[in-house]
């Protein structure tokens, strides 16, 4: 997103060096792994909500990171070539519907992934249109490509589902689904030792676990996507002439780059990923039901940022937010009580490093928060269960406030571009 | 003032071909399935022109100006108040509660139970400034993810330990609202059976406040300024970050607004179940339709309202009503499409214009159209 | 066979004939320049030659051979290349990535990063560019950056070069070692197309000369057959106007006074370090710096933009260190913003909702809380008069002038409520000579008037012309004070570099 603190004064070249923004490199996201995972096993045993690191914990995870996780990607390559994606959403529901169309009427999963890449690309396009060829503003086309999706959406759900068993203009018949690879050997094993509850060795048996008995070969495939968009876009000619539109589309354009085609590949490569996240959220729970995103496309945009828009942090935020909200719905509120624990020392440890390294602002709110959130923990037993189905969206709200001005946006983004117009 | 005069002319020009455009997308989708677009078309005019639709569309426009009204107010300063969804929800449901639990003689109780509504929708919009300004969070995400948030916190209020009231066997709602702080409805079409919402006056005066604030206080021409540039705003004196709380906050309160025809007309009650959703993104729709300007999200609000109301004779006729679901879609995308294209030709006439009234010595590019 | 022959060209923009009957023929390993005066037409010229336009009329052969350019990439396939007045560089990204840019060697779509480096460090090594692929162009300087894009334009391939106002931006030691790069160019064999409006830069370093008066050719020259003198009145019909003061009129009344002023950036640099200075009434004090030394940080603080760590900022014998913006141009500051388009107009609004922007507040463009729009009205009309904006009318969009009529309309708005002091940021970039004329007459007279002005411009000649005291800012610090009547732009351009500094230490 570019909408960013408007009253910013003017900046000029500087003579004097600036540091450049430090990026998490591969053996420190490694590291903040572990420890991510050392803290989680500590308050399981402190707690003892065992489900929050349990193979069926990560399971749900991935599969309800995952569609989080494609939005996410697809605002990457959009917003990389200089243009806001708030259709995500949008695309994202004409992928549920066009997957389990597909799917449905092939019998066949792997048509409802064509169709989800199908449902996508007609929003994609759409939305490329309107913001590079005609240069509307790409937030009010965002938001009208989701009013429009949804009632196209509703419409053909109408027309397609309505007399077959089960369906209607509001959710479709029971889908063919992909089904999950086991190991059933190392499943067992695995299974032993988590059942332990030893610190630390139950959890990490848990995750592998998890990772021999609940993949299917949609997840993989579409993991697959996230190295393979790192490679396009950095390691590629055509990827620094993508990220090159997002940064100084005028520039690119005086040298040649065509920039109108590389931000029509980037903007229909994002809606087509978005609706491979709808037909994965489809695939899932085997039926398409009205209002079954439930917002995830703006998640994976929030995702994206706080993946300050490289598809590793942006793994990372929608794991997170995956991670909440699988353990909010199979754990429920005796779970998220024990993550309120975990939520109180990670923004606490936040605060202390803000603070250590001199920002006061970012760091006094971090403490106070974990503070507050410490002593909800200490006087509840559990957390409303009404506003736990909201922990993703809470979650995010709290990330952004406190990580929004170390983020470093393309600087391109979100303004519209034409032709000829630059300096 | 010619200039102006040009300007609105292309732009209805330009709103009426982005309709007829919706209505091509939308008889070739009816087309494509088998249906007569001029069936269905005959249809809905009929039945959408009766009284009792009348009314109901009068209604449903009631409630759509309002939630575009709220819309508009940040649209106007380049703010994305896509919040509006949930500050209402929220307001409305807690001003129904208040209204069931106090007495208060008539005329006051009307006014309370407004009040704390706009109340109630300025905090929550107060909520997505405060994180703008101080934390530099966008306000589209975090609005987003407020509506979400005001679902849930909704739910949790309306558990009947809190603040629910068990109605019939599966509604929960808030206390009824007595006599006294009910607005009554008017018999604007006496032959419709159906009465208008009374809270038909406070939409058309909020628009008409609108339209001065914002066209004639120095209030408004600073929150115009700051949408049109915020950096030359600034230098110019505006705190912009002071204009982003106000704003926010006005269209909050504005969004609390929305609920109110319904609730002190109609439902006198807030009901989890029962009550409208979804209208902020309506709002959305209308303001942009209505290129943000009163009178425009006037006719867009009854344009909406209309093809709601005349859509619900499809389904008898086995037409998905949901047809009108892709008119409306179609019709705010090509009308933003239109809006643009009516810009830039408007400058470049006008621009042209300019350059034939001094008859210049050509300037150049350096010098020229900026 | 000349490398670059233009016939005929005419190019049209809404409102304006921005070219008309170009011809111009350029010898190979020439360093020909084409000058002209800012909006005569010269940067939409070498826009055409460069394929980011095409002509409504004429025809253009290179090397012998008629081309048509639909866009830049044809132009670099023909061994066009051009360094834009306006760096056109990606900050976030690295140097390579910025040169590589368009023209990457890849193995099978590859990017092949160690081809690119070593190519690249081979042009630096070759023509003394002294570049660092590796580094992020975000952290380098303007001098740095003109390299960069010189590098871009050979690697690939370049054999013609445009550089469009190269030396603006400069101090006279860079503008040598720029001259220094391309004599090596044009002893390589390359055809280089020097674009500038000052005329002695011009002179030195040019083989043949085109003047370009309203969009159109008026004659080519050699540099030797003229005079600095005649070349003027070639480009506008007459002298050039010359930034000069006359009598002092300094008083002794102190009208702005900072003390210790220091201004930190968001990652904790201090960009204004601990300035003290003192304007009276009466009195220009102009700010020297090469771009980017803290006088754009300086100047927020001072206007209320930009919050100030410590030090104090006094108006008269007020503090206004805690004012507001507002506060503080109600009473008495005035602005010229250095970018006009972003910070001192709405460009989508009729002029006279721009005469009320920054005096919301006062009559005649209010009362009470109304916008009083007559009266707004009446006043854009005054100020269209008196400060020779060229408009229609005041309902005109401000995006409909030339910028030198939108620059005279600030100009006009500022100094309307008379104002006691004037912070003025290059208030004639960009601008006609006529226009710079008329800004300059008006800042003497306010002067004279007793305004107190602060003047900060890239244009030395202008800076040394215009001030009667001459600070120099360097890295946020305020290195000297120099006496405009004495100082030479070299100098200054020395000072303001941190050379004299260093000369002074090495003697």
């Amino acid at each position: 997103m570019t909408v960013q603190d408007t009253s910013a004064p003017t900046e000029t070249v500087r003579l004097d060096r600036v540091k450049p923004a430090r990026r998490l490199r591969g053996r420190q996201l490694w590291l903040a792994a572990l420890a991510g995972l050392v803290l989680l096993s500590l308050v399981r045993v402190i707690t003892n909500a065992n489900d929050i690191t349990s193979t069926g914990t990560l399971g749900a995870t991935i599969a309800l990171g995952m569609p989080i996780a494609l939005a996410g990607l697809g605002g990457l390559w959009s917003e990389r070539s200089g243009v806001v994606n708030i259709g995500l959403e949008g695309m994202m529901i004409l992928g549920t519907f066009f997957g389990a169309d597909f799917a449905y009427f092939t019998h066949s999963p792997w048509m409802g992934v064509v169709g989800g890449i199908v449902g996508g690309f007609i929003g994609g396009i759409v939305h490329a249109v309107a913001t590079v060829t005609f240069g509307v503003d790409q937030i009010v086309s965002g938001v009208a490509i989701t009013i429009l999706a949804t009632g196209l959406a509703r419409y053909l759900a109408g027309v397609f589902f309505t007399g077959q068993p089960g369906g209607g203009p509001t959710q479709s018949p029971s889908i063919p689904q992909f089904t999950q690879l086991r190991v059933p050997a190392l499943d067992s094993f695995f299974g032993r030792i988590e059942n332990h509850h030893w610190f630390l060795i139950s959890d990490i048996a848990g995750l592998l676990r998890g990772l021999v008995t609940t993949l299917t070969p949609f997840t993989i495939v579409m993991a697959l996507l996230f190295p393979l968009t790192w490679f396009l876009l950095w390691r590629t000619a055509f990827g620094l002439q993508l990220r090159s539109c997002g940064e100084n589309p005028t520039a690119a354009e005086t040298l040649g780059v065509g920039v109108y085609s590389r931000k029509y590949v980037a903007v229909i490569v994002s809606g087509i990923l978005a609706g491979l996240g709808g037909a994965f959220l489809a695939d899932f729970a085997g039926i398409y039901r009205e209002g079954q995103t439930g917002g995830r496309g703006f998640i994976g945009l929030a995702a994206m940022i706080f993946g300050n828009w490289r598809p590793g942090g942006l793994v990372a935020g929608a794991g997170l937010f995956g991670y909440t909200d699988a353990v909010q719905s199979r754990g429920g509120a005796k779970s998220v009580h024990a993550l309120l624990l975990l939520v109180a020392i990670i923004v606490l440890l936040v605060g202390l490093y803000a603070l250590w390294r001199r920002r006061l602002a970012t760091g006094s709110l971090a403490v106070v928060i974990a503070i507050l959130v410490f002593i909800w923990y200490l006087l509840t037993k559990d957390v409303p269960i009404e506003l736990v189905t909201y922990t993703p969206q809470i979650i995010t709200l709290l990330v952004l406030a406190l990580a929004t001005q170390r983020l470093r946006p393309p600087a391109a983004d979100g303004i519209p571009w034409r032709k000829g117009q630059g300096a | 003032m010619r200039d102006r005069l040009n300007r609105l002319a292309l732009n209805i020009v330009a709103a009426l071909l982005a309709a007829l455009f919706a209505g091509a997308v939308t008889s070739l989708i009816l087309w494509l399935r088998g249906d007569s677009p001029s069936f269905v078309i005959s249809q809905m005019w009929h039945y959408g022109t009766q009284p009792s639709s009348e009314v109901t569309i009068l209604n449903s426009a009631t409630v759509y100006y309002l939630s575009a009204l709220a819309v508009a107010i940040g649209f106007r300063m380049n703010l994305f108040n896509i919040g509006v969804d949930g500050q209402y929800r929220l307001a409305a449901m807690l001003a129904g509660a208040f209204g069931g639990a106090v007495a208060l003689p008539n005329g006051l109780h009307q006014i309370a139970i407004i009040v704390v509504a706009m109340l109630v929708g300025a905090s929550w919009a107060g909520l997505v400034a405060v994180l703008k300004v101080t934390r530099g969070v966008s306000e589209v995400i975090s609005s987003i993810m407020l509506n979400f948030i005001a679902t849930g916190l909704i739910a949790y209020l309306m558990r009947p330990t809190i603040l629910g009231h068990r109605s019939g066997a599966n509604d929960i709602t808030t206390e009824p609202i007595p006599k006294s702080g009910q607005v009554p409805g008017v018999n604007l079409i006496s032959s419709a059976g159906t009465k208008v919402y009374g809270l038909i006056f406070l939409a058309i005066g909020m628009g008409v406040l609108f339209h001065i604030v914002v066209n004639h206080t120095r209030f408004g021409f600073d929150l115009r300024a700051t949408g049109r540039s915020s950096s030359a705003a600034q230098t110019s004196g505006v705190s912009v970050k002071k204009m982003i709380v106000i704003t926010l906050l006005l269209s909050g309160a504005m969004a609390g607004l929305v609920g109110m025809p319904a609730l002190l007309g109609d439902s006198h009650s807030y009901s989890s179940i029962t009550f409208q959703t979804g209208l902020g993104f309506t709002g959305i729709a209308i303001a942009l339709l209505g290129r943000n300007n009163p009178v425009g999200i006037a006719f867009a609000a009854v344009l909406w309202a209309f093809l709601d109301q005349s859509a619900q004779i499809l389904d008898i006729n086995n037409i998905p009503k949901e047809i009108v679901q892709i008119t409306q879609g179609v019709v705010v995308l090509s009308v933003v499409i239109a809006y643009e294209l009516v810009r830039r030709a408007a400058l470049a006439r006008q621009q042209r214009r300019v350059g034939r009234a001094l008859a210049a010595p050509a300037p150049g590019m350096e010098g020229a159209p900026a | 066979m000349p490398a670059v022959e233009l016939h005929g060209i005419t190019k049209r923009f809404p409102g304006v004939v921005a070219n008309h009957d170009i011809d111009i023929v350029v010898q190979r390993g020439h360093v020909h320049a084409i000058v002209g005066e800012n909006g005569a037409g010269k940067s939409t010229l070498m826009k055409t030659l460069y394929g980011m336009h095409k002509p409504d009329e004429g025809t253009i052969v290179v090397n012998g051979k008629q081309v048509s350019f639909s866009s830049p990439a044809d132009a670099i396939a023909a061994g066009i290349g051009m360094v834009h007045q306006h760096f056109m560089l990606a900050d976030n990204l690295t140097v390579l990535e910025n040169i590589v840019l368009g023209s990457e060697p890849t193995h099978a779509g590859v990017l092949d990063v160690r081809t690119a480096r070593a190519k690249i460090n081979e042009i630096s090594a070759a023509y003394g560019l002294d570049i660092d692929p590796n580094e992020l162009v975000e952290t380098l300087g303007v001098g740095a950056r003109q390299r960069v894009e010189i590098c871009k334009v050979l690697y690939r391939g370049a054999r013609i070069l445009i550089l469009d106002e190269p030396t603006a931006v400069l101090v006279p030691q860079e503008v040598d070692e720029l001259f220094a790069n391309l004599r090596e160019l044009k002893s390589e064999g390359l055809t280089v197309l020097f674009i500038s409006h000052k005329l002695d830069e011009v002179l030195a370093v040019a083989d043949e000369i085109t003047v370009i008066r309203r969009g159109t050719t008026v004659r080519t020259v050699l540099p030797k057959e003229v005079t600095a003198h005649q070349l003027a009145e070639l480009m506008v019909g007459s002298e050039l106007p010359v930034p000069e003061l006359r009598e002092s009129t300094v008083t002794d009344i102190a009208e702005l006074t900072v003390e210790d002023l220091t201004v930190r950036s968001q990652d904790g640099r201090a960009v204004v370090d601990d300035v003290s200075f003192v304007i009276h009434k009466g009195e220009i004090v102009g700010l020297a710096g090469v771009e980017g030394n803290g006088q754009a940080e300086l100047v927020e603080a001072i206007m209320g933009l930009r919050a100030a760590e410590s030090g104090r900022v006094l108006l008269g014998d007020r503090d206004i260190s805690r004012w507001q913006t507002r506060q503080r141009r109600e009473r008495g500051m005035a602005y010229i913003p250095e970018d006009r388009q972003r910070n001192g107009l709405l460009l989508e609004a009729p002029l006279w909702e721009n005469r009320i922007l920054g005096h919301q507040t006062q009559r005649p463009n209010v009362r009470g809380f109304w916008i009083d729009g007559a009266g707004a009205k009446k006043d854009t009309r005054r100020l269209v008069a008196e400060f020779d904006v060229r408009t229609p009318g005041v309902d005109v969009e401000a995006a409909s002038l030339s910028g030198g009529n939108q620059q005279k309309f600030i100009v006009g708005r500022e100094m309307s409520g008379a104002p006691s002091l004037l912070i003025a940021s290059h208030p004639t970039r960009g601008v006609d000579v006529g226009a710079q004329a008329a800004i300059w007459d008006h800042l003497r007279n306010a002067r004279a008037a007793g305004l107190a002005v602060l003047l900060i411009s890239a244009d030395l000649d202008e800076l040394i012309g215009m001030s009667d005291t001459l600070r120099v800012i360097l890295r946020g610090r305020l290195v000297g004070e120099v006496d405009p009547r004495t100082v030479t732009p070299e100098q200054l351009g020395a000072a303001m570099t941190g050379a004299a500094a260093a000369e002074e230490k090495a003697s």
